[in-house]
């Protein structure tokens, strides 16, 4: 391997003088060594990624194989979790992740949108990185941390102002009735909506940003109006990328686990009303898993961690695709 | 301009309203954030006092006592962590740069992506069949294991990101003057690129550093001192989340000091390296 690799894609090779070569050539063996050898060792670092999902799916598939040998498909389809009986469905916990992952997203996609146009389109240069760099802020927060917050200020603001209000106004729907303790799923919702905001605004500024400059300035030379601009120049052309940010979005609400833990209530029953106390798969791990005793119990928690895993794997590759169709997976190589 | 532009009112009023949306809606979004930060000083701030940065947990009922062995122990299994995800993900980042032309690459790219997305619970999972079974009993070892797989995409990613961004020339240089592939790789490469990828480390770190879910069948959280790998281990979050869901108002107060302690650690983790590597204090001679 004498010549160089990496970005010499385009030039073309140049043929050395002999004499040249002949020393090129003289690169001693132990030099080629330990650079065939590093080259090895980060193909080994790079491999270990791979290992690990690779990993991930085996441990949980073996570890679960007791119970989806015992219930089948049964099991996501039963709504009875009785470990004592040893009888164990977990629809009530798949039916608690969406409604509040849908909660989340309707709350959270129309305001991360908001703040992505607002920071890439619209807001004076001064003030944009302050709010990047505050939006940013709000993900370096642990779960634990709005999980405190939620249970002692959210909730109560919750069951005195806003449940009251709500089931008022739109108690007549069916989701907003029965007691209003500020626990459960609503509290969840919003919680996850605080959380997965971020990610999806973070992303979605990202796509904004790679859309061409050119879509801009067509629409505003065709007589536009701003909004109109960023309507039809930008979102429209922007909008695979968008979806993407709002998959990564839903796929971070349904893994995320301490702070729903910690406000919907952890009650295994499927209620139609949002004030109703609910439990996701998430929270049935965190809960359950180091008091779990016998095997089959243990079984059909990893079972569930397993679903989380394969629909976390599935969520984030589709999700990745329509972000990497805007902005490209590499990041640009710098000319010099 | 001599002509007028004639803009109908319907579309001014359209503009103004997505103007005036957009706009309320960075403000939705940061007023929680104040919300937290604000209320988690003020709640904070007056149950921090010496003791609990020194004292292990009294028993339930009795006032007083501390979070030490949770912060020195939340330390112990970051560092565990670091040992294991800062290699391999800063080694997966040289790959992904210095030859990652090939479809094996994009193949490495994208399951990096993927898995930064795999919720961390179920990353406790794994830990706990890989480490906690073959042991036989927690310990922080296993939690060290499930945080330090957490932050092997992150610092992967932004590796290669800021490697790509030291120009070829500076390698081809090295090259030139007879310096092996390897050597113009880690000195002359990754040492320009260096701020970034502590900014990158910083990063992974602060963002497992609060991470409970895994933690809690893995490194399980001790009433006590702890500094033996093969044993349970108490951890800041961890401890928060057990005094945040338990019925005491003593050990409510202790939680929000933890989460200010938490917080804080974290933000200043991270600002003092972005400081420290924007003004160069690393840069220069060894």
């Amino acid at each position: 391997m004498t010549t160089v690799g990496g970005s010499g894609a385009n030039v073309a090779p140049i043929e050395l003088p002999k004499r040249v070569q002949r020393i090129a050539l003289k690169t001693s063996f132990m030099a080629r060594m330990t650079d065939t050898g590093f080259r090895y060792a980060m193909l080994a670092c790079s491999f270990s990624v791979m290992v690990i999902v690779g990993l991930l799916l085996f441990e949980l598939t073996s570890r679960s194989r007791l119970s989806i040998a015992q219930f089948g498909f049964r099991f996501f389809t039963g709504s009875q979790w009785d470990p004592v009986a040893g009888e164990f469905g977990a629809l009530p916990f798949i039916y608690g992740t969406l409604v509040s992952a849908l909660v989340a997203l309707v709350i959270a996609v129309p305001l991360a949108i908001g703040v992505a146009v607002y920071v890439t389109e619209m807001c004076p240069r001064s003030i944009r990185g302050i709010i990047s760099f505050l939006t940013e802020l709000l993900a370096a927060i642990p779960s634990v941390v709005y999980g405190l917050w939620a249970v002692f200020v959210l909730a109560p603001i919750l069951r005195d102002y806003i449940e009251p209000f709500l089931e008022r106004t739109l108690g007549w729907t069916g989701l907003f009735t029965g007691p209003k303790l500020g626990l459960g799923m609503l509290a969840a919702g919003i919680i996850l909506a605080i959380m997965i905001v971020p990610i999806i605004s973070s992303i979605t500024r990202e796509v904004l940003v790679a859309v061409p400059q050119h879509q801009r300035e067509a629409t505003l030379a065709l007589g536009a109006t701003r909004w109109e601009m960023i309507r039809m120049g930008v979102l429209r052309n922007a909008r695979a990328g968008i979806l993407g940010a709002v998959i990564l979005g839903l796929g971070r609400a349904i893994g995320e686990t301490m702070a729903v833990t910690m406000v919907i209530g952890n009650r295994p029953e499927i209620a139609k009303s949002l004030f109703a106390p609910g439990y996701t798969m998430a929270s049935v791990i965190a809960n359950e898993f180091s008091e779990a005793t016998d095997d089959l119990y243990l079984s059909a928690l990893v079972e569930i961690g397993l679903a989380l895993l394969i629909v976390t794997l599935i969520v984030n590759t589709a999700a990745r695709l329509l972000v990497w169709s805007i902005t490209r997976g590499t990041p640009q190589r710098a000319n010099g | 301009m001599a002509q007028q532009k004639h803009v109908s009112l319907f579309r001014q009023a359209a503009n103004h309203a997505a103007s005036f949306g957009a706009a309320a809606s960075a403000f939705l979004v940061l007023a929680p954030l104040m919300a937290i930060f604000g209320y988690l000083v003020f709640k904070g701030i007056g149950s921090i006092n010496l003791a609990f940065l020194t004292h292990t947990p009294k028993p339930v009922g009795e006032v007083g006592g501390g979070m030490a062995n949770a912060i020195v122990g939340s330390m112990f299994i970051l560092f565990i962590a670091s040992f294991i995800g800062v290699p391999l993900g800063i080694g997966a980042g040289i790959y992904l740069s210095e030859y990652g032309k090939s479809r094996y690459s994009t193949l490495v790219r994208f399951t990096a992506d993927v898995l930064n997305g795999v919720p961390s619970i179920v990353i406790g999972i794994a830990a706990y069949a890989l480490v906690v079974l073959k042991q036989g009993h927690f310990s922080a070892m296993a939690g060290g294991v499930a945080l330090g797989i957490m932050m092997i995409p992150t610092i992967a990613r932004t590796t290669e990101e800021m490697l790509l961004m030291v120009p070829y020339a500076v390698r081809e240089a090295a090259l030139g003057l007879g310096i092996p592939q390897w050597r113009s790789t880690l000195s002359i490469a990754l040492r320009t690129a260096r701020s970034g990828v502590i900014t990158g480390v910083m990063l992974a770190f602060a963002r497992v550093a609060g991470e409970t879910a895994p933690l809690i069948f893995t490194a399980f959280g001790n009433q006590f001192w702890n500094l033996n790998p093969n044993q349970p281990t108490a951890a800041l979050p961890l401890q928060l989340y057990v005094y945040a869901i338990s019925p005491f108002d003593e050990w409510h107060r202790q939680a929000w000091a933890g989460a200010l302690i938490l917080i804080v650690l974290i933000v200043v983790a991270v600002s003092v390296v972005r400081l420290a590597t924007r003004r160069g204090s690393f840069a220069g001679s060894h």
